[in-house]
């Protein structure tokens, strides 16, 4: 197994020191024990804003992207975030932000522990409730985490770290000067005598609230960021502690779930034998709300039971009788035209399908909830917990300031947790019994009624003459995606700053999202919507993935019409030398060109985002021998037998969680090409289990994988969550295109085959469990 | 209400509840026992995986009724015990791989790997990459090359070999 994760060593060359440093604002607070604080957000900076003005080239999102726009759009707020320095010790800072698996809570601890001088360990951070005075500054999305929060984390803890000095200077009779802070532990340089922070904690606390200024290290003095950690919390992880929404025992919380309806957002019309099921073993309660039929009781499994027993007659969804044929014909209608042709140039011409795909995690959507007649409170995982708490607020029609929102961890997000779906069900629930309740979905459901990443179109046409790309167009055309958890409230209020005020919400964020990499002349990307009554939402990403993943394999077919090698050719147009450098990095790595056998190819592709660039080469194998292996109870097919990635994300806070970001945005991009899709029919979905929908497993992971963490260039982090998905993409289908010697153009490329799985009933709509697991211990 | 009796985490359990409900909910819902996780109750994700008599099995796919009082159900808060120490091997690979990112799935993966390492020792063998491929469990935020790496190691630390990890 090649098992290799190579960060690369760190810039030398060190920033200038101390010159012209930067000031930073920060607050000491009036409280117990030291309390600091920042503004979160670029007000702690003298923002440069580069969206004054935008030339025709290059496009909008090589100057000001989402991510700007994330992080401009905290500028307004002026509330804080705050580390507490307590008596043992320890620092503590709740972020605002949700942690899901991407490892922020880890990146950000770094920070604290960077500009403190204390070690990791003491430093602990919790996630931050629901906290409506941040506006728009609880937004977990866009991979902007550690984009907004790198610098108001550090200047935080630099002001703990200041008022630490002072305090030990007061206390020890030394001036400040001669003092230095190590681990947790102020030493004085001339008397050897030292003082720990716990020591020091309720010394250094505020009598009252003042804002002060401090520097921030510099790149060359960094001792914890750009060092690779474990996160914070594998401990809890690996003994099975780390407590999830469904783990939070809140008393009288019982189980509940809904029986939904066959088809995407069907209604109740009517139940026959509510109270039989409501009499049996373990229910408490059955009662209808928006969605169903909610059952609450002693089990999930006693719940599962009355869900399949509950007789119901269901009203018409909202897609009654669509597939994805009806979705595609309607697709069609609403692509907006490609520019004329000139009958005598070249072009290259091409329609890609990308079908509805699922964003359920392995949690599904789920959340506690306990309604009373004037107050309520929540715990889910939320990326969006404000918008939760309002929106579920304006529905029990209590004040904001009444609906307490607690931010759990998430297992799992993917765009899922964008949205407060099943918070706001529990919430109904609760209210509906006037009991707490611990909701969660089905996973059948959480398949076939939760939300799902939109189909799909790309038209590209890209014309050449004389070894020069003349031009590239590209019209995507999708089912809307629902961005209704909160960047809308950003893009409202930003939308007159930007470059692209008079585009609708959706075409905003295709055109900050948007970017082509290459010099290919006049280059148009428009974005156009329709088929409007599908729960959507982002899925590791908005449109990139299929955006550059269409725009790759035109790549690659430019570069065999003009009989060019598709790593040089990529090489050759690039504008970006970040790029290039992570291009050549895995040509170089992965052996760019080596022979393979008939039938097994390489493939290669970059995608630049998030202030970031990342570049994957994939070798597969589509030889019969392989698409028709037998692993017991596998959906098999082609495998991708190895990928080299490399990635410059400007400044890796965290290179292992930067690789562990990488690993599985890889794993995504091989499920979305080769296998995990989801097939309308009738109005609904037809898989409702992993073994349905084909996401990436064992026996379909590359046995090869390396990647590489470039040196920073940037001195800045960019975004990394949602980063290699794309490029794992682009490179899978390459490399497919290039084995079997025809460019696919409908992903998953299995969807149109036979279908790999029995489909499960609508009615009931979940299974029942299994009972035959003794059987099949092993 | 039936009365069920079986042995959890080397303790003598007894639950009252109907025959029928699956045992990850009498885990999880009556006795509080929350480390194997729900990923979707039809024995696919194996996120539920935990340990009968020392074999791997999903307690969602296990009505209650079927344990017998001398019956020793493992799950992940367990696992140590079984080797009398604070970690497992497996558990201390894992850490040292940093397999873990969102961990939801983790508990039933770690569980996993102790079987799949014990099944091919019994069979007089070394871990092989087929065995990892057969694994089952899914893990959507998509670790499976570190869960390969730390399942090697890991089998590496059960046989008393490797080192103490980095």
């Amino acid at each position: 197994m090649g098992a290799h994760e190579h960060p690369q060593p760190p810039d030398a060359v060190p920033a200038p020191d101390g010159i012209g440093r930067r000031r930073f604002l920060g607050y000491v607070l009036a409280a117990s024990t030291l309390t600091v604080a920042a503004e979160l957000g670029e007000a702690v900076l003298a923002p440069t804003r580069a969206a004054a003005v935008v030339p025709s080239v290059p496009g909008p999102a090589e100057i000001y992207d989402l991510n700007d726009m994330l992080t401009h759009a905290t500028l307004p707020t002026a509330n804080l975030i705050t580390i507490r320095v307590d008596p043992d010790g320890t620092a503590s800072f709740a972020l605002p932000r949700a942690e899901v698996g991407q490892g922020i809570t880890t990146s950000s601890a770094m920070l604290v522990a960077e500009e403190l001088d204390l070690p990791l360990d003491r430093v602990r951070v919790t996630l931050a409730d629901a906290r409506p005075e941040l506006l728009f500054n609880q937004l977990t999305g866009g991979s902007n985490t550690t984009i907004s929060t790198f610098t108001p984390i550090r200047v935080a803890a630099a002001v703990a770290r200041g008022r630490l000095l002072e305090a030990a200077s007061l206390e020890l009779g030394e001036a400040v000067d001669t003092l230095t802070a190590k681990l947790g532990v102020i030493t004085s340089t001339a008397t050897g005598r030292s003082l720990g922070y716990g020591e020091l904690a309720e010394k250094a606390a505020g009598v009252t609230t003042r804002q002060v200024s401090v520097t921030l290290k510099e790149p060359s003095e960094f001792k914890v960021i750009g060092t690779a950690q474990r996160r914070v919390d594998a401990l809890e992880a690996v003994t099975g502690r780390k407590k999830f929404a469904m783990d939070v025992q809140v008393p009288g919380a019982l189980p509940a779930m809904v029986c939904r309806p066959p088809t995407i957002n069907g209604t109740v019309r009517s139940v026959d034998n509510l109270d039989e099921v409501r009499a049996m073993p373990g229910i408490t309660d059955v009662v209808r709300i928006s969605t169903g039929v909610a059952v609450r009781g002693r089990t999930f499994g006693q719940c599962i039971d009355a869900v399949r027993a509950l007789k119901v007659t269901w009203g018409p969804g909202t897609v009654e009788g669509a597939s994805d044929d009806t979705i595609r014909a309607e697709l069609r209608k609403a692509e907006l035209p490609l520019p004329a042709l000139d009958l005598l140039t070249k072009a290259v011409d091409a329609r890609f399908t990308f079908h509805f795909a699922s964003n359920s995690a392995l949690e599904t959507n789920c959340a506690v909830a306990d309604v009373r007649e004037d107050s309520a409170e929540i715990w889910a995982s939320l990326k969006s917990p404000i918008t939760a708490q309002e929106q579920i607020a304006l529905t029990l029609g209590l004040p904001a300031s009444a609906v307490k929102v607690h931010v759990t961890q998430g297992g799992g997000s993917f765009g899922r947790k964008l949205f407060h779906d099943g918070a706001a069900e529990a919430a109904e629930i609760s209210k509906a019994t006037g009991k707490p309740v611990r909701l969660m979905w089905h996973r059948t459901d959480d398949f076939r009624q939760g939300r799902t990443h939109p189909m799909s179109t790309s038209r590209v046409r890209a014309t050449y003459a004389l070894g020069q790309v003349l031009s590239y167009d590209q019209r995507h055309t999708s089912v809307a995606t629902d961005f209704g958890h909160g960047v809308g409230e950003i893009i409202t209020s930003e939308a007159a700053r930007l470059p692209v005020g008079d585009l609708t919400f959706s075409e905003t964020i295709f055109t900050l999202t948007q970017q082509t990499p290459y010099n290919f002349g006049v280059v148009t990307q428009l974005l156009s919507e329709t088929a409007k009554g599908f729960h959507t939402g982002s899925m590791r990403n908005i449109y990139s993935p299929n955006v550059r993943c269409a725009q790759e394999l035109i790549v690659d077919e430019l570069a065999r019409r003009m009989g060019q090698d598709p790593y040089r050719f990529r090489r050759a147009f690039l504008k970006d030398e970040r790029a290039r450098a992570v291009l050549d990095k895995v040509a170089e790595v992965g052996e760019w060109g080596r022979s393979m056998p008939a039938g097994t190819a390489q493939g290669i592709a970059l995608h630049p985002e998030y202030h970031a660039h990342v570049a994957v080469l994939a070798e597969i194998d589509c030889r019969p021998g392989t698409t028709g292996r037998k692993v017991p109870d596998a959906y098999t097919g082609p495998r991708v037998t190895k990928v080299v990635c490399a990635v410059d994300a400007g400044l890796a806070v965290n290179p292992r969680g930067l690789q562990a970001q990488m690993m599985g945005g890889i794993m995504d991009g091989i499920a979305i090409t080769l296998s995990s899709g989801l097939h309308l029919a009738g109005g609904r979905f037809l898989e409702g289990s992993w073994d349905n929908y084909f996401y990436t497993r064992q026996w379909n992971t590359p046995p090869e994988l390396e990647i590489v963490v470039m040196p920073p260039t940037t001195g800045k982090p960019g975004g990394a969550g949602e980063l290699a998905v794309a490029g794992a993409m682009a490179a899978v289908a390459c490399a497919y295109g290039r084995a079997t010697g025809t460019m696919p153009t409908t992903f998953p490329i299995n969807h149109d085959g036979p279908l790999g799985f029995e489909p499960l009933p609508t009615t009931p709509p979940v299974p029942a469990s299994p009972t035959d697991g003794l059987n099949r211990a092993y | 209400m039936p009365e069920h009796t079986f042995i959890l985490n080397g303790t003598p359990v007894t639950v009252d509840i109907e025959d029928d409900v699956r045992l990850l909910w009498v885990l999880r819902d009556v006795l509080g026992v929350t480390g194997p996780k729900y990923g979707c109750g039809l024995g696919v994700c194996q996120a539920c995986t935990s340990h009968i008599n020392g074999k791997a099995f999903n307690p969602c796919s296990v009505p209650v009724k079927d344990l017998a009082p001398t019956d020793e159900v493992t799950t992940i808060e367990g696992l140590p015990a079984t080797v009398g120490k604070d970690l497992h091997p497996m558990q201390e690979a894992w850490l040292e791989y940093d397999v873990a990112q969102c961990g939801y799935c983790q508990p039933g993966q770690i569980m996993t790997a102790v079987a799949k390492v014990r099944q091919a020792r019994e069979e007089g063998r070394d871990i092989s990459e087929a065995d990892l491929d057969e694994i089952r469990n899914v893990c959507r935020c998509g670790t499976y090359h570190r869960i390969r790496e730390a399942i090697m190691a890991g089998a590496k630390r059960s046989a008393g070999g490797a080192g103490t990890g980095s």
